[in-house]
């Protein structure tokens, strides 16, 4: 019995060591920080001033407002999770059937998920150059309209920053729907043809049932994953560029902690996007009520 | 009946391979642009017109990459760091997922519990604590700061990853080599880490990628560029005054190649451990 206690200790112990230090003291520390009054000033030489911070954020009018960053916020994340969705399983569906070259289609859809993020963020920045960008010679070459100003108006920066991420997200609900759909017993569709089902019948009526349990965890983890995601915004839009307005909550509490060295406002706000993240999920998971399979 | 049914097919395929060339082009059109940027001659590198391979190309870019820049560094201080994130994810990850999966003790639970929410920790939450730790314990500007940070990124993953694969081995395998004498760490050693081979695939992966293809955290940690990390390096090519973009796209080939190559040969394992893990929990 004394070794097996041991043993355990040998496995787990020093995976929990390190994320008791990496994890869990930094979470403690982080919040200790949000009622602070720290900066890169006052490292050493700080102290407790109770929930300031956080009437700061939402009472202090700042440019650009905590309220905008937030409502961008949930555009952002559910513009982007609804495209990669639909794209998804759109493109699945089609991969899904009887066709020749289809694993040649399926390698190349994959690829945008296969690159490196940070090289994905400044091609697409690159490729929406006023002058030079590829965006704007195909859209004046070919389609014979006027260029777009893509990076120094606050909209269509958001909107470049939405591309981008929307290219980049798709594959991967494309691949988990493509697993949910092979495993979808043919004899279904064959009994619903015999009872006279059109193609949107089934679609209805089997498929997009029977695809659910898995999409909505994945769904979940996609919505997280956007909401956090900060190298597309950070990257395409040069740190929020034009002046601050192009932001999402992470890359603005980024940039507030680490271009304006205002730590405890930075650890308020995260704070804050913790409990929204947090919110969010379980509603989303227990609302489709994928929380049975929860371990 | 059967002539009936042949119009629709035809159509529906037609109509398939067009949404299917349509996307894939969409898909390698930013590739194809990394791809035409690194051919350009030196004099040609704002174009004007959209070529598929720009006229009189050059390696020209790749040969300035390794003889002009510190490439070479950065690609030696990208493997130093992701190699030791690797090698810890990988190690740690499959002794705890381990434990995890076969074992009751005090504080299970909440260990589970803590390794899902840390997934909905926003980058700062943790970035901003351990920056200042790092600032006070003087391992701002060090590897090991780097390493630090990617490490306790990427094990949450790499541990559940780990544990719901274990599930799905069978616990008889142990039981029946303990009753032939093999100790307890003889059977997880011996029997079950081979069976695990896709997992820590995975692990190693996912870790390598955490650290290969990391610019936000770098940029704060590596501030010397002698330390600098390979997304350091490709975004200074971009941010210089006259953006070098002949070498930022010759760069940009040589990191993403073998990233896409592993991703791509390891494509199915990693969406059946993604699935695994999420469906699970």
């Amino acid at each position: 019995m004394a070794s097996r206690k041991s043993f355990i200790a040998f496995l787990v112990a020093p995976a929990f060591l390190i994320l008791f230090a990496v994890v869990f003291y930094p979470f403690i520390y982080n919040i200790v920080l949000s009622f602070s009054n720290m900066n890169l000033y006052r490292i050493y030489d700080w102290s407790i001033i109770g929930i300031k911070q956080y009437t700061r954020i939402f009472t202090e009018p700042s440019q650009p407002s905590f309220y905008l960053i937030f409502w961008k916020t949930f555009v952002w994340t559910f513009v982007n999770v609804f495209f990669h969705v639909v794209i998804g399983v759109a493109l699945a569906l089609i991969l899904n059937q009887n066709l020749k070259g289809r694993s040649v289609f399926r390698t190349l859809l994959i690829l945008p998920w296969a690159i490196p993020q940070f090289i994905v963020a400044l091609t697409w920045r690159g490729m929406f150059n006023y002058e030079y960008g590829a965006i704007n010679l195909m859209i004046t070459k070919y389609f014979n309209l006027p260029a777009i100003e893509w990076l120094k108006d606050p909209v269509n920066a958001f909107v470049a920053c939405i591309i981008t991420n929307v290219w980049l997200g798709f594959p991967f609900m494309m691949v988990i729907a493509l697993g949910a759909l092979q495993s979808i017993p043919h004899e279904l569709y064959e009994a619903a043809e015999i009872d006279g089902a059109r193609w949107h019948h089934k679609l209805r009526a089997i498929t997009l049932p029977l695809i659910r349990p898995v999409m909505i965890p994945a769904i979940t983890l996609g919505m997280i994953w956007t909401f956090n995601n900060l190298n597309i915004v950070w990257l395409v839009s040069n740190a929020g560029e034009p002046s601050d307005l192009t932001h999402i909550l992470v890359s603005y509490v980024y940039k507030s902690a680490f271009n304006y060295y205002s730590f405890s406002y930075a650890a308020a706000l995260s704070m804050i996007i913790f409990a929204i993240l947090l919110t969010m999920s379980l509603t989303f998971m227990k609302s489709s009520r994928a929380t049975e399979a929860a371990y | 009946m059967a002539i009936q049914q042949k119009r629709p097919r035809i159509l529906q395929k037609t109509l398939s391979y067009f949404v299917l060339t349509l996307f894939s082009g969409i898909a390698l059109f930013p590739i194809w642009q990394v791809v035409n940027i690194s051919l350009r001659p030196g004099d040609k590198l704002l174009p004007t017109e959209l070529e598929l391979i720009p006229t009189n190309a050059s390696l020209n870019n790749f040969i300035r990459l390794f003889t002009q820049t510190d490439f070479l560094t950065w690609i030696g201080n990208s493997l130093l760091v992701s190699l030791t994130v690797t090698i810890t994810g990988v190690v740690l990850a499959s002794t705890a997922g381990y434990g995890f999966s076969r074992f009751q003790f005090p504080g299970k639970r909440i260990g589970l519990l803590s390794l899902l929410t840390t997934q909905m920790f926003p980058a700062t939450m943790l970035l901003l604590p351990m920056y200042i730790m790092l600032i006070k314990l003087g391992l701002i500007n060090t590897y090991l700061g780097a390493i630090i940070v990617y490490s306790a990124t990427a094990l949450p993953f790499c541990i559940w990853t780990m544990k719901g694969f274990y599930d799905t081995i069978p616990p008889s395998l142990e039981e029946a080599a303990r009753i032939d004498g093999c100790s307890h760490f003889a059977a997880f050693y011996r029997i079950i880490l081979p069976l695990a081979a896709p997992a820590l695939v995975i692990t190693a992966l996912f870790s390598f990628m955490t650290a290969w293809s990391e610019y936000i955290v770098a940029v704060q940690i590596l501030q010397d560029s002698e330390l600098w990390t390979l997304p350091l390096g490709l975004k200074s090519f971009e941010a210089s005054m006259s953006t070098e973009w002949g070498l930022y796209g010759a760069a940009s080939i040589i990191v993403m190649i073998p990233v896409v190559i592993l991703f791509l040969a390891l494509s199915r394992w990693l969406v059946s451990g993604l699935t695994l893990g999420s469906v699970k929990g």
